[in-house]
């Protein structure tokens, strides 16, 4: 054997040797918010666990990540093998088999531990197509401080004359106090986000059963002008172009008596280190109109699914697995504290009482989280399953444009009345294109 | 001195680039037609079918679409209008011989290399916001009441913000019209007792016609599709109060995953954009051949 030979031998080995243990990498496509890019800083607990998968991030604004996930599944262009995608998407998606099914999960998944308003909503025939990473509802976050010296009490129920009340009186103009700050931002996940459920809590729907729009109801009616009376009269100016992220900071730098959004705020309106008003924020469930019942206006849940047609399934199984176990809450609760844990997907969360203790809103998210109904989301019977949003394809669509009518209502560029009736000619219009009315 | 031989030579050693660069155009027009006739949603699979001229007629008729027709020539024509009389203006003032010529005129540019996504984040946040942004505090300070921008003039805050973004441009070509002017004929006005006024309309601006010319017909071909400044800053909105044909046809085939729609969509907008084109021609042509 000369030394040539030899060392082409040793070079072989090696070679062999790496290809034996290189890394399959999955590419992960998830929304920028700040739970998951707090995943993203777990990486290597997830590597020192499976050192054969690599992962690669694509970390998107919602809006693009929502394009991007979409045209791949659809095109099946294959360029993600993990994709966080919202419970609206799940089912639509799931009837398209686009999704793959996540039966067989790892050992000690406890899939019985997920919270039920979240899975039952991510199941088809009772198979679960996604896994749940965090869950929402919406409460009123106030300033206990502002409220007192006002001299008005916010119930743990309240209704939305008590809200119109105290927004009064926490108001103060010259000061940059504005009572009630709502989103105005057009978008369906944004500013009707929280007009649907405030519809949902007076009585109001989107369809009747024969798929026509009810936006010429008085509910509607009554739902948009009492809107409108609380930011006009109450809220900060330059309200319609506010989403969740602007009311976040108006409210972090103390210029909000209310904010109704989304239970996810919690942590970040108590966490000292981001908002100056910290020790002084109360929870009240989201209000209802006078005389009526109910929590559940809202649902929101970040989930990861596996696109059919990965080449990669167990892989991003494994993933996803350990992305959603409890294994994972307590790694984050471990590195970051308890309250930074991702809310609203399991029970044994809420058993906890190292995280009760830590979450001051625990107790809160969890009630609204199990108040809802995604079959039943208001009064009157519906054809669609739904909260702040309503389950058919088209609804991203019509949505935002309906979303554009009430944003320009806030504007002051039309009257509330203009505004119902072009969103109940659009969305007519659509409906009748896509051939849901004969 | 060629010959026909040569010639014919000539056109077969150039036909490969030819070809090419054709198939680069007609290829994605071609297929953007073929959408136009189709159903076609991707939320929809398999529901594929040859609609006819159903997606035009939808476009069409939506009422978005004329309020967007309306917002993209007034989008246009707002900020041609300000963007040439602003650049005769400022170049008026930087031909002139002052302290600081040279950092002037480089500030003068800066604007016109500043990213269309940025400049408009920069001005919704730090300039037009009605709780922290400059204006706001400006009004303050003068106990005004803050004029929230966006929501209550949102066509005219994003004509102000493209127009920003184009003065350089302008005043550029404007700039190196006016120096090549004959100094001797401003002279000779002056000494036949011409004032600066009639001066500036009887030889300066008929020097520098051609340059405008120039300015409204580049500036045109950009304008038309603007999109990025709406997209950060009002989302179209409110209503659909600065939506135009870009933004509208954005709407269709990204938010409502409608390519078939948007596909028809762009179709309209190319033949608008090129009567718009050919109305231009025709209107300052003349200066043109001149």
């Amino acid at each position: 054997m000369t030394t040539t030979f030899r060392a082409l031998m040793g070079a072989c080995a090696f070679g062999a040797l790496a290809t034996a243990s290189m890394a399959e990498t999955i590419t992960v496509a998830t929304v920028n918010n700040g739970d998951m890019i707090r995943m993203q800083g777990l990486m290597d607990e997830f590597k020192a666990e499976h050192p054969d998968i690599d992962v690669e991030w694509v970390t998107l604004e919602e809006n693009v990540l929502r394009q991007r996930v979409t045209q791949d599944v659809a095109t099946k262009g294959g360029q993600f093998d993990v994709m966080t995608i919202g419970n609206y998407e799940v089912p639509i998606w799931a009837k398209q088999s686009w999704l793959v099914p996540l039966t067989d999960m790892p050992e000690g998944y406890d899939e019985e531990d997920l919270m039920p308003a979240i899975a039952d909503g991510l199941r088809q025939d009772g198979t679960l197509y996604a896994a749940p990473f965090y869950g929402e509802s919406a409460m009123v976050m106030y300033r206990t401080d502002l409220a007192e010296a006002a001299g008005v009490t916010i119930p743990d129920a309240p209704n939305w004359g008590q809200i119109e009340e105290a927004a009064a009186a926490m108001t103060d103009r010259d000061n940059e106090i504005y009572g009630i700050c709502l989103r105005g931002k057009a978008g369906w996940g944004e500013n009707m986000a929280f007009i649907s459920s405030m519809a949902n809590s007076m009585g109001a729907r989107w369809f009747d059963m024969d798929w026509h729009p009810q936006f010429d109801s008085e509910a509607w009616s009554e739902t948009l002008t009492d809107y409108l009376d609380l930011m006009n009269n109450y809220g900060p100016p330059g309200g319609s172009g506010n989403g969740f992220n602007e009311n976040l900071a108006l409210f972090q730098q103390g210029k909000c008596g209310m904010w109704i959004d989304a239970t996810v705020a919690a942590s970040f309106v108590t966490d000292p280190e981001e908002s100056t008003v910290a020790d002084s924020v109360g929870f009240a469930q989201f209000p209802n109109k006078e005389g009526m019942e109910g929590t559940g206006h809202w649902l929101w849940s970040w989930n990861l699914a596996i696109p059919a047609g990965t080449q990669k399934e167990e892989s991003a199984k494994a993933f996803v697995a350990w992305a959603t176990s409890k294994e994972y809450t307590q790694l984050v609760a471990e590195r970051e504290g308890w309250r930074a844990a991702p809310p609203g997907t399991r029970t044994s969360l809420y058993e906890n009482q190292d995280y009760l203790d830590a979450a001051p809103f625990a107790e809160m998210t969890l009630n609204a989280i199990n108040g809802v109904d995604i079959l039943n989301p208001t009064v009157d019977e519906v054809p669609y399953i739904g909260s702040q949003w309503v389950g058919i394809p088209e609804f991203q669509g019509i949505g935002t444009a309906v979303g554009q009518q009430f944003s320009a209502a806030l504007a002051g560029q039309v009257s509330a009345e203009q505004a119902l009736q072009s969103a109940q000619q659009l969305t007519e219009r659509e409906m009748t294109r896509a051939g849901y009315i004969q | 001195m060629a010959t026909k031989h040569s010639r014919a030579a000539a056109r077969l050693m150039i036909s490969p680039a030819v070809i090419l660069l054709l198939g680069w155009m007609i290829i994605p027009l071609g297929m953007t037609l073929y959408f136009s006739f189709l159903r076609y949603n991707l939320l929809m699979p398999g529901m594929e079918e040859f609609t006819g001229l159903a997606n035009y007629r939808f476009f069409l008729t939506d009422p978005a679409f004329f309020a967007a027709l309306k917002n993209t020539l007034l989008l246009v024509g707002g900020v041609l209008l300000v963007t040439v009389v602003g650049g005769v203006l400022l170049a008026l003032m930087l031909d002139q011989p002052f302290f600081g010529q040279g950092i002037v005129r480089i500030l003068v540019i800066a604007p016109f290399f500043v990213m269309p996504t940025v400049s408009a984040l920069v001005w919704k946040n730090m300039f037009m916001n009605p709780v922290n942004g400059l204006f706001a505090h400006a009004a303050k300070a003068l106990g005004m009441q803050p004029f929230d921008f966006l929501s209550a003039a949102p066509l005219a805050s994003i004509i102000g913000i493209v127009s920003w973004q184009w003065l350089p441009f302008a005043t550029l070509i404007l700039l190196t019209a006016l120096q090549s002017l004959d100094q001797e004929q401003l002279e000779a006005a002056e000494m036949d007792g011409a004032p600066w006024i009639k001066r500036f309309f009887y030889i300066m601006l008929p020097h520098l016609a051609r340059a405008i010319t120039v300015v409204i017909l580049i500036q045109t071909i950009f304008l038309l599709s603007v999109f990025a400044e709406i997209l950060v800053t009002t989302n179209g909105g409110p209503g659909v109060a600065s939506t135009n044909l870009t933004y509208l046809i954005y709407v269709q085939s990204l938010l409502q995953f409608d390519v078939g729609g948007g596909s028809a969509g762009g179709v309209v907008a190319i033949i608008l954009a090129n009567i718009v084109a050919i109305f231009l021609m025709r209107m300052i042509g003349k200066n043109l051949d001149a």
